[in-house]
């Protein structure tokens, strides 16, 4: 398989051939003491809310693999188009490729009819795809913006079901969220107010879920324009390093030096000569 | 996320649901619950739609799982609007429900969902069709579905006459919804109920506070 790369280019979009290996390593890997290595999870806490004037995201930036804490400052608030962006809970390669697909193709499509995206086009989208494939692309998400039809937020499972809610939380850390959205939300709420209720249930989520910590991102999107405040808020707990790690050029003496030189011959050489009539 | 699928034979957002459709003299009326759950311990979501508007005079409920459910009923809907515009006229409600029929019987490995088809067509007014989750057809003059509709088979049996009043069916409807989202853990939220008739489609949403009230409780 790795060789037919090199003839001719892959079909575009997902491949799961490497499913059915994965499936077979793991059956010889049985027993041995090395396991499967786990996918980077962002076992996560994000919110949604939209207010009077657009709508308001928020993530915190943890990503871990298995009880490693991978990325500190992971962005789970991804962009989609210049009115709409996406946060993305679940297995963090899923989340990343899936709106990076849909944001290209909605560029294309922009392109295409001279129309800006909206976020229902967005989500129907999603939907088809993340059906398609059954579930195996592990992504939960929460799409918002602002279009010409007024400001929307939408949610769409791993398995392809979407809803429209006025308010949401997704994550290892959505049940704490959730809890603090469900108490405070109100419908047409200022912005500043949404922000600090955005930030609260993050908060929250940090707070009482382990696989969601460090800072808190928020994103507000509005009529006039998208303010993406990363980070909106860091995490109290920083740890500052001991001692530095670099190192004074001539830490290290040099004993010995011996420079060999790479002998290259011309084996063969074309010339093609370019039209441009 | 993985702790909310264990227990559900359905995998991701279920609409554990009542959904019900009742003809009357001259209409039909098409309810539902409105709650989402996964794995039998989690609502997801309040407020979901599971009324569809597959055209102007059809409406289609789902149960099952959501993502199946959405998918099919996008799928139906263009096909009847297809339908509809070859045949310059609106498309029978058998038509529409066939259509159903067809994707769910030929997916039937792949898919978990079942509907009710409800509507209203001109030439035999107001039908009811279900289409069960393997792809079965059955027109009949009225149909529940969803888990919440075990514990309504007696009542809608017992208390159902064909040929009703428009009042009488609303109140035939409420009250299934209201007994079935009693007693059933995954139905809930509010009772949304559509009614369809030759001069058009209304929408009525009673709050769970505003529903009627049995012995027990």
């Amino acid at each position: 398989m790795a060789l037919s790369n090199v003839l001719e280019t892959p079909p575009s979009g997902f491949n799961f051939e490497n499913v059915l290996r994965n499936v077979a390593l793991e059956g010889l890997l049985e027993g041995a003491h090395n396991k499967a290595p786990k996918p980077m999870k962002t076992g996560t806490t994000i919110a949604g809310v939209v207010c009077k004037d657009g709508v308001v995201l928020g993530a915190d930036t943890r990503a871990t693999s298995g009880e490693v804490v991978a990325d500190k400052m992971c962005a789970k608030i991804h962009y989609i188009a210049p009115n709409i962006y996406c946060c993305g809970a679940g297995t963090a390669a899923d989340t990343e490729k899936t709106t990076d697909l849909l944001s290209s193709n909605l560029t294309i499509f922009s392109m295409d009819s001279g129309r800006n995206p909206r976020v229902v086009m967005a989500a129907n989208i999603l939907q088809d795809m993340l059906f398609r494939y059954r579930g195996q692309i592990g992504a939960h998400l929460i799409l918002g913006g602002v279009d010409c039809t007024g400001s929307h937020l939408y949610t769409v499972g791993p398995y392809g079901d979407i809803d429209k809610v006025p308010y949401l939380a997704m994550g290892s850390g959505d049940l704490a969220a959730l809890g603090i959205l469900e108490d405070r939300f109100k419908t047409n709420m200022e912005l500043e107010e949404a922000k600090e209720l955005v930030r609260d249930a993050i908060h929250c989520g940090i707070m009482s879920d382990l696989g969601s910590g460090n800072n808190i991102d928020i994103c507000v999107i509005t009529k006039q324009g998208v303010d993406y405040i990363r980070p909106y808020q860091e995490s109290e707990f920083k740890y500052k390093r001991q001692r530095r790690y670099k190192y004074n050029p001539g830490t290290t003496p040099i004993l010995t030096e011996k420079i060999v030189p790479l002998k290259m011959e011309v084996v063969q050489e074309t010339v093609q000569r370019m039209d441009t009539a | 996320m993985d702790r909310h699928y264990m227990d559900s034979q359905i995998k991701g957002v279920s609409t554990g649901t009542t959904i019900l459709a009742v003809t009357f003299n001259g209409g039909v009326i098409i309810g539902s619950d409105s709650r989402a759950s996964m794995g039998g311990s989690y609502v997801s979501s309040k407020t979901i739609n599971k009324l569809i508007q597959v055209h102007d005079r059809i409406f289609c409920c789902i149960s099952g799982s959501l993502a199946d459910a959405q998918a099919v009923t996008k799928t139906a809907k263009f096909q009847i609007s297809l339908h509809s515009i070859q045949m310059d006229s609106p498309p029978l409600v058998k038509a529409a429900a066939s259509i159903l029929k067809e994707l769910c019987y030929n997916n039937k490995e792949e898919l978990q969902a079942g509907f009710i088809t409800a509507g209203w067509d001109k030439k035999k007014g107001p039908q009811v069709y279900t289409v069960a989750l393997g792809g079965m057809l059955l027109n009949l003059p009225f149909a529940i579905g969803g888990s919440g509709s075990t514990y309504i088979y007696g009542y809608t049996d017992a208390k159902f006459k064909p040929d009703m009043s428009r009042e009488e069916c609303l109140q035939f409807a409420t009250n299934a919804l209201a007994l079935a989202m009693g007693r059933d853990n995954v139905s809930g939220g509010v009772a949304h109920l559509v009614v369809i008739t030759e001069g058009g489609v209304e929408h009525v949403v009673i709050p769970g506070d505003k529903l009627p009230k049995f012995n027990d409780e």
